[in-house]
């Protein structure tokens, strides 16, 4: 496995206030990353310092590459909250999922719309081209901003919170398509979740923060970590690590 | 005299034919701008800097210069001053908006009374005139639809990304300060474009009168820009024409067209559940 990012020393803060303080960890290719923690825990600080929107206070974070912009695709947590009257095709917002990698003046070329075509095709969501996005629902709009994230076929997704607004069955089919594209198309994944049983359920790896890096590993280092059940207790342990024992992955 | 016979006569004066083709320019313009400000809730910027471009006729006629030459500087300036203020102070874009607006006002109405009454007639600036538009006025609108409406087509791309989602902008390395500055920017040129036909008062309806229409209607993006732009011609061509034929103030009677086209958009899509 090769390393595709690296965070030493992270700290981060908002003005004085201190959020996340001295995190170190390195990402692999192939990786799947749940991301979990209280409210207030730092982890969209984390995912935002990842993206560049907020500079470390202390530490560094390393791309491999060194092209934060094309190697990073990403799915807000708001991203469904548009307003329904906007007037948007799908694939108009799916084209801007590559602006990154365009030199100026960032004019699309028939490439780009056949890639856009292309990633729609991949996410089940071929049908949805022209359709306005204001009109889909929940469901087929989060597969839009998932296809805005991968248009640009990025060495690292990063998903804030993305099931939140879904109801459960959906939830579980977006779920299902994002192990897909991890261990079918090697997509390195880290994703923010409250829904502790869903992050334990698909993802590989669990990163859990509270204003520092409290684990970072597989589940299988996870449930065996006295360390951790003296930290969370049996029970709350016991809510990650309920496919123990399922041989999953 | 027939309504044709009215038109035709009206088309045949070179004050009808300027109004005409500067009207069309600054409906385009406003069309192209229109969309990025309504959908970024910045609609409000247009009518805080139109009331800035009552203060800058004033003193343009006080010194006895061209309206247009001392607004286009002194309307871009003041829409910096706005979006500096909201940046740097962290003040809300409306109460930014709000301070330079009022304070505008003040100094227009100070510099008005300075002056003790102009011998050109307020009203027109207030509320449009056809009357007005000189040769210079045409090839300065010309010059300043092409810089706004080529501004708009090579930063179409980025201008829909950061109106769409600035974050994920902001995410994709584009430089999203630079385009917020560049809207504000162009905004500033449209309002000073706009004043001698619609009016200070009236200019920033044209922004948003047309997109809110097309909006009814467009299901994309370009699409939507084109339903404005085609709505906001028409307007202005009917409102110059019966300006003309009724002797009525041209800024308002283009803004009653709009509020009539808005009307029967709003109801295409309510009866035929269009655009959604």
């Amino acid at each position: 496995m090769s390393a595709i990012l690296s965070v030493k020393d992270l700290t981060l803060k908002y003005g004085r206030h201190e959020v996340l303080s001295g995190v170190s960890f390195v990402v692999e290719q192939g990786d799947y990353i749940g991301i979990a923690g209280p409210n207030g825990s730092g982890k969209t600080s984390l995912l935002k310092s990842l993206l560049g929107l907020l500079p470390p206070a202390s530490g560094h974070i390393r791309f491999v590459d060194d092209k934060r912009h094309h190697s990073i695709g990403y799915l807000p947590q708001k991203a469904m909250q548009n307003d329904p009257l906007f007037p948007a095709t799908v694939k108009e917002i799916v084209m801007t999922g590559l602006l990154a990698s365009k030199p100026e003046p960032r004019f699309f070329t028939v490439e780009d719309s056949v890639r856009a075509d292309a990633v729609l095709a991949r996410l089940g969501a071929a049908s949805l081209s022209d359709k306005k996005v204001g009109n889909l629902s929940g469901g087929q709009q989060q597969r839009v901003m998932l296809a805005r994230a991968m248009v640009s076929s990025p060495a690292l997704l990063i998903l804030d919170e993305p099931t939140s607004a879904l109801d459960p069955k959906i939830r579980d089919e977006f779920y299902a398509l994002l192990r897909e594209l991890n261990e079918r198309d090697g997509v390195t994944i880290m994703l923010v979740s409250h829904d502790i049983g869903s992050i334990g359920k698909y993802t590989k790896k669990l990163m859990y923060l509270d204003r520092g890096l409290v684990f970072f590993g597989t589940y299988a280092e996870f449930c065996g970590s006295d360390a951790m059940t003296a930290y969370f207790g049996s029970v709350s342990q016991h809510l990650f690590c309920w496919r123990h024992g399922h041989g999953a992955n | 005299m027939a309504l044709t016979d009215l038109l035709a006569e009206a088309i045949s004066f070179t004050f009808v034919q300027r109004a005409l083709l500067v009207g069309t320019l600054i409906a385009l313009c406003c069309a192209f701008l229109g969309s990025f400000l309504v959908l970024r809730k910045l609609s409000l910027i247009g009518d805080g800097l139109a009331h800035v471009s009552f203060a800058t006729v004033a003193l343009a006629l006080l010194l006895e210069a061209s309206p247009l030459l001392v607004s286009i500087p002194l309307v871009t300036v003041a829409s910096l001053i706005i979006l500096t203020l909201s940046e740097r102070t962290g003040m809300h874009g409306d109460a930014a908006i709000g301070l330079v607006s009022s304070f505008s006002i003040a100094a227009g109405v100070l510099v008005a009374s300075l002056a003790q009454g102009f011998n050109v007639d307020l009203m027109s600036f207030l509320f449009g005139s056809i009357l007005v538009i000189s040769h210079a006025d045409v090839l300065i609108s010309a010059a300043l639809a092409a810089v706004i409406l080529g501004a708009v087509v090579l930063f179409y791309n980025q201008l829909f990304a950061v109106t769409h989602d600035e974050d994920f902008a902001r995410v994709l390395g584009l430089n999203t300060r630079l385009i917020n500055y560049m809207t504000a920017m162009l905004t500033a040129m449209t309002i000073a474009l706009g004043i001698r036909v619609v009016g200070t008062m009236l200019i920033s309806s044209l922004i948003v009168f047309p997109t809110v229409t097309a909006l009814q209607v467009a299901k994309g993006f370009k699409s939507t820009i084109a339903v404005a732009a085609v709505v906001s011609v028409t307007c202005v061509v009917l409102g110059v024409f019966a300006s003309y034929v009724y002797n009525l103030p041209t800024g308002a009677v283009i803004v009653m067209l709009n509020a009539a086209a808005f009307v029967l958009f709003l109801g295409v899509r309510k009866l035929g559940g269009v655009g959604g």
